[in-house]
């Protein structure tokens, strides 16, 4: 069986196991290794992906589910968020003004879930953003999260 | 000469300097040990045109500098902070400083952590017994480049690199002045370049040559703190960018041509033996290479692909001998804490006046037993390593704590020469204790490296062990349960007279147990109790321990005496400055004794720990269904001094964030010999709902500099209990608090009455 999709505007015919999840088709067969494993139940949100501009959790979604969808990975979120050729995309930059990352090997799936929360919400309250974004950073990055989203929103 | 024989020929710490190098570069190092050091070391790093400048530092040609690192960035912005060190020194640009990890080079190996871990008060039981120059000749013999003790600014920065860019930047302004027939005061070196007051400009890249032919200085002269225009500064860090865009490298991402990937199907209980199983259940899967024996841990399967080599794995069954290990449990775990306690008095840890003559005249003793469970460290990025052995050589690519103990553990299960196993230092997703190798007498439980070199002694291609976050949880090396026992005296005024302690298993650092308040009189002692649970250090060590189980007991005490926590606390450190000065801080800050909003409770704990003074107030509240939310976390810490106030300030936001993790949630629990937890779901961490607001403040207090990655962990569990007893009388002796019923005493009382 084979599988047809996008990832960062590329398209893939691959055929492999589809129930192999996304999140090794990027990392083994396409060598995006940008998005990470964490825990593999869906619960960390390290491997977050956005599929057709929603955040999904690539570890548990099966690669058959995104059949002709378009995947970004954080490879390719400077280029969805409209930024140009090796420029940062807003996102990116606020994360550096405001020194997030610690060993950072969350911060993939937070800038993709955070990123997908911007989308819908632009300008989200504390609650909102505690709804939203339940990814885990065992660094405890999160108050500089919050504090890079506020001044994403109030930008 | 062999490190053997310089160990019966010890040199004296001294300056290094080779000149003559080829195109006529410097290269210098503060160093411990004899000249084929910086050799070693410029071997490593030094490309065409470049000179290695000091262990430390390289000048390239278009007038860069580059500092080598000993030291694993973890998110602790180490790399940063200590560049910064020796760039303030050098009087470099700072837009032209770069920094690298150091390779896995014994010239990098870092003897300071040997001599300095120690501090002359307690001795890892790897150092016991040598003298100190001996000490750090073994460190270097032991291979140790190891990241911890909270060590790397303290240490490296002020022993390494401070020294090594005062140096380089006297050679410079030397060769300057020889190079313009002036005197060298006349000479001032900045942004990169010395110059003369005649306008004479050169930048340190046309010195580097000539300052080689010239000895370094016997002392080199440091800066004033008041001249400082790097050190001090909230500079953002190195490796930030990489972080943002995917491109960071991990262990993890590792992808070599050829790559093959191994998963585990562990034996679940400690202890066990691989009786037997068949291959041929999985072999003819889709990808799968071939299945690996790992003796004493379990079966590998090798793919190529890693979820193919998961799935496979999961398939296999395994038939396993526990070796009677399997009755293990929390429940006789426990009792044997308990049965080991009662058995004698078991070993000194301090003992100062006379205890059992000080309880007779006690006006009130007060006794309390207390208990913390084992922890996993549950670092992000699930343990990994990526193993090629081709022919008589290995390479080797993993995030550790310590790339040089690898490196020595590697060829050391291979059966490879030291000499021809290369180790290529990645990323760490999380480190917290959990990514050093068998270090023998400090780590002694064979982890992911050793399986991975077994694995890949069986397969001609690289091949990455991953271990599934299962894998991780249940096979970690873990932050040891340990049982606590107190009984106090008070005097008629309600002062403690008396303080005695028994307490199981002695952790590093050994002091952690200790209280800095005037007690007349004290008996700390403890009992080893070990079991088959691998154990290891987890961020702040036993510090992570005691400090909840002194600062809770010594709130009891306060209670017990009718008086204000804070109070209490700051009449019993009147001795002790820099404790007082932070709990001051700490209490002030948080507005201790103003009125809270209605509902919500303060708490207060401190400790030193790694020469650093961190003290906490928790703000919380309970509700009447005993849900508990922390508000506010306020911290004050005394570290001496900060290097990069941004980085220093991110370190105590994550220790406490780490240590509210684990006073909350935090629980492994031993069932049958294995660890009954194995994901997220059931070994729960804070999230963005959970984090409090931590305000964070730090006292310049000018002390020798203390260590940040581990500190702020210990007091939050503390103080965070004690506000739970503030809000419901409720006095929680065991951790993790998830496990207690918060309900406020009041509104239990209220319900009754209903």
């Amino acid at each position: 069986m084979s599988v047809t999709f996008k990832v960062n505007g590329v398209r893939h015919t691959l055929d492999i196991e589809m129930e192999m999840p996304l999140l090794w088709v990027l990392r083994n067969e396409l060598g995006l290794t940008g998005t990470k494993f964490g825990c593999g139940v869906a619960s960390c949100g390290a491997c977050t992906v956005h599929v057709d501009g929603e955040a999904v959790r690539s570890c548990l979604t099966p690669v058959s589910a995104v059949e002709n969808s378009e995947v970004v990975t954080i490879e390719g979120l400077a280029a969805e968020q409209g930024a140009a050729k090796n420029a940062l995309a807003p996102i990116q930059a606020a994360w550096i003004a405001h020194q997030v990352p610690q060993c950072g090997y969350c911060q993939s799936g937070m800038l993709m879930a955070v990123s997908a929360l911007l989308k819908e919400n632009p300008k989200p309250s504390d609650a909102d953003i505690d709804e939203a974004i339940t990814n885990v950073c065992r660094c405890g990055t999160y108050p500089r999260i919050r504090a890079a989203i506020h001044s994403l929103s109030n930008a | 000469m062999s490190l053997k024989e310089k160990l019966k020929n010890p040199t004296r710490r001294q300056m290094l300097v080779a000149g003559g190098l080829a195109g006529g570069g410097l290269l210098i190092g503060y160093a411990f040990s004899g000249p084929s050091r910086h050799k070693l070391a410029e071997r490593a790093v030094a490309g065409e045109g470049e000179h290695v400048f000091a262990t430390w530092l390289k000048i390239a040609p278009d007038n860069t500098v580059t500092v080598y690192v000993p030291h694993a960035d973890m998110g602790q912005g180490v790399v940063t902070a200590l560049a910064m060190m020796a760039a303030e020194e050098m009087e470099a640009d700072w837009s032209l400083v770069r920094a690298e990890t150091a390779p896995a080079e014994k010239a990098f190996a870092n003897e300071n952590f040997g001599q300095r871990y120690t501090e002359g008060l307690n001795i890892p039981p790897m150092f016991q017994g040598l003298s100190d120059v001996a000490m750090l000749k073994v460190a270097q013999f032991m291979n140790v480049q190891i990241t911890g003790g909270s060590s790397s600014i303290r240490w490296t920065g002020q022993h390494g690199m401070r020294p090594a860019g005062a140096s380089a930047k006297d050679m410079l302004i030397r060769a300057a002045a020889a190079r313009w027939k002036v005197a060298p005061g006349e000479c001032v070196a900045k942004l990169s370049h010395v110059t003369h007051p005649s306008g004479k400009s050169a930048s340190f890249a046309e010195l580097c040559a000539a300052a080689a032919e010239l000895s370094p200085p016997s002392h080199p002269v440091l800066k004033a703190k008041a001249d400082y225009t790097i050190v001090g500064k909230p500079i953002p860090r190195f490796d930030i960018p990489g972080k943002v865009n995917g491109t960071a490298m991990y262990g993890i991402d590792v992808r070599r041509p050829g790559q093959l990937y191994a998963a585990m199907k562990f034996i679940p209980s400690f202890g066990g033996e691989v009786v037997s199983y068949d291959a041929n259940q999985v072999l003819s899967r889709i990808g799968v290479k071939k299945v690996v024996t790992v003796p004493g841990a379990g079966v590998a399967v090798i793919a190529d692909n890693f979820w193919r080599a998961k799935e496979a794995a999961k398939a296999l069954d395994i038939k396993i001998d526990a070796k009677g290990h399997d009755a293990l449990s929390m429940k006789t775990i426990y009792a044997r804490h308990d049965a080991d306690i009662a058995k004698d008095d078991g070993s000194k840890d301090v003992e100062i006046g006379d205890a059992e003559a000080a309880f007779k005249g006690a006006a009130k003793t007060v006794e309390a037993t207390y208990r913390v469970p084992y922890l996993a460290h549950a670092c992000m990025e699930p343990m990994n390593c990526t193993v090629w052995i081709n022919g008589d050589k290995a390479e080797v690519w993993v995030g550790s704590q310590s790339p040089l103990s690898v490196r020595g553990r590697v060829a050391e299960i291979s059966g490879l020469d030291f000499e021809n196993v290369t180790v290529h230092p990645m990323l760490l997703g999380g480190a917290f204790g959990r990514r050093i190798p068998v270090v023998k007498g400090f780590i002694d439980f064979p982890s992911e490296i050793d399986f991975a070199t077994i694995i890949a002694k069986e397969v001609d291609a690289p091949v990455q062990l991953l271990y599934t976050r299962e894998d991780d949880m249940q096979h970690d090396a873990y932050r040891i349960a340990v049982t606590s026992k107190f009984k106090a005296g008070l005097d008629a005024r309600g002062n403690p007279a008396v303080w005695t302690n028994r307490y199981t298993s002695k952790d590093e650092p050994g002091e952690a147990a200790h209280i800095p308040y005037a007690v007349p009189n004290r008996s700390i002692r403890y009992v080893e109790s070990p079991t088959v649970v691998p154990r290891g250090p987890w961020r702040s060590v036993a510090h992570s321990q005691h400090t909840f189980f002194t600062e809770s007991f010594m709130d009891e005490l306060a209670h017990e005496a009718g008086k204000d926590p804070f109070e209490y606390r700051r009449a019993l450190l009147k001795n002790e400055p820099r404790h007082l000065a932070v709990l001051e801080l700490a209490a002030a800050r948080a507005g201790w004794g103003t009125p809270l909003e209605k509902g919500r409770a303060r708490g207060i704990a401190i400790q030193q720990a790694f020469n650093s003074i961190v003290a906490e107030v928790a703000e919380i509240s309970v509700s009447a269904a005993g849900e508990l939310k922390v508000y506010r976390v306020t911290a004050a810490v005394d570290c001496g001094a900060t290097i990069n106030p941004d980085t220093a300030t991110q370190q105590v936001e994550s220790g406490i964030i780490y240590g509210l993790t684990a006073a909350l949630h935090g629980e492994i629990t031993i069932e049958k010999g294995a660890v009954a937890q194995s994901n997220f779901p059931d070994y729960e961490m804070v999230r963005m709902a959970d984090v409090p607001v931590i305000d964070v403040h730090f006292i310049d207090s000018g002390a020798a500099l203390g260590g940040l990655g581990e500190p702020a962990t210990p007091p939050i569990a503390a103080a965070l209990a004690n506000a739970v007893f503030a809000a419901t009388g409720k006095r929680i002796r065991d951790l993790p608090m998830k496990n207690h019923d918060l309900t406020p005493l009041t509104a239990k009382l209220a319900q009754a009455a209903d």
